[in-house]
């Protein structure tokens, strides 16, 4: 049986990997990709631990978290469309309407 | 080193590589298809924990449901060129992988910390839906209830925000 800290380093590669993303890339569409993938090692590290206790309350907060990752991708992609329409580029540095 | 883990191995090596892809390809829609192959590992993975049902719902919800949504908001609005506006700032990048390996660097530092006795007992049915459906529409419908409620906000709200303002009396815009 592989042990749990595989899996937990594992999830902090895809996390970091995530991060990374975030930090370095400007498109938003691939920024959204990213904070999927951050969500997603957050699950494998929440089901990891369920398995290493015993205990099911991971795998339902995992159900949880996928419901809100679902939810954040539907209004982000929509907010993300609304505002192409308006400035017609997904470039992350332009989303400074709000900039004080 | 058994089976299981030359086969954890090799799916995780997956889907790293998948992940990198994400991040490291020009083309929207190639990142779009990394993170589908991503999914599907995790997935996998999601079933070698004995968490069978969450691997199901995680093909259904997030290869069926939001890498094809991700995919037609790519083709709505187009995945124009536009990495080279910012191409001036060529330190972003490398900060971005500099605080990157600080990160990984602690998160892996504290998990080899940490004492994590091996897994003694084998694995129980923990993920089967019938056992997780019992858990969590009996202990925990309240919290299934929250689900449903914010799924239908966020319904609500994605087309309320997507559609195209058509008077001036419309709340946004």
């Amino acid at each position: 049986m592989v042990p749990t800290n595989y899996y937990l380093i594992l999830s902090a590669m895809i996390f970091t990997i995530g991060a990374v993303g975030v930090l370095s890339r400007r498109n938003a569409l691939i920024i959204f990709m990213c904070v999927e993938m951050m969500l997603n090692s957050v699950n494998l590290t929440l089901i990891a631990f369920s398995r290493q206790w015993d205990n099911l309350n991971g795998q339902a907060f995992v159900f949880i978290v996928m419901a809100v990752a679902a939810a954040e991708v539907a209004v982000g992609l929509a907010i993300l469309i609304a505002h192409t329409h308006h400035s017609k580029s997904t470039n992350i540095d332009d989303v400074n309407v709000m900039k004080w | 080193m058994d089976f299981a883990t030359i086969f954890f191995i090799l799916v995780g090596a997956l889907s790293v590589g998948a992940a990198v892809g994400v991040v490291m390809s020009r083309v929207a829609v190639h990142s779009a298809l990394f993170l589908l192959t991503h999914f599907a590992t995790l997935a996998v993975l999601y079933i070698t924990l004995d968490a069978q049902f969450l691997g199901a719902a995680q093909i259904i919800i997030y290869a069926g449901g939001i890498v094809i949504l991700i995919l037609f908001v790519i083709m709505l609005i187009g995945s124009q060129e536009i990495e080279t506006r910012a191409a001036y700032r060529t330190w972003v990048p490398y900060a971005g992988l500099a605080l990157g390996l600080v990160l990984l660097s602690s998160m892996t530092y504290a998990i080899m910390q940490t004492p994590i006795k091996p897994v003694a007992v084998p694995a129980n049915e923990g993920g089967v839906p019938i056992v997780l459906g019992m858990f969590l529409y009996t202990q925990n419908i309240l919290l299934v209830e929250l689900a449903s409620v914010l799924l239908l906000v966020a319904l609500l709200g994605a087309l309320l925000l997507a559609r195209k303002p058509k008077d001036e009396k419309s709340p946004i815009s």
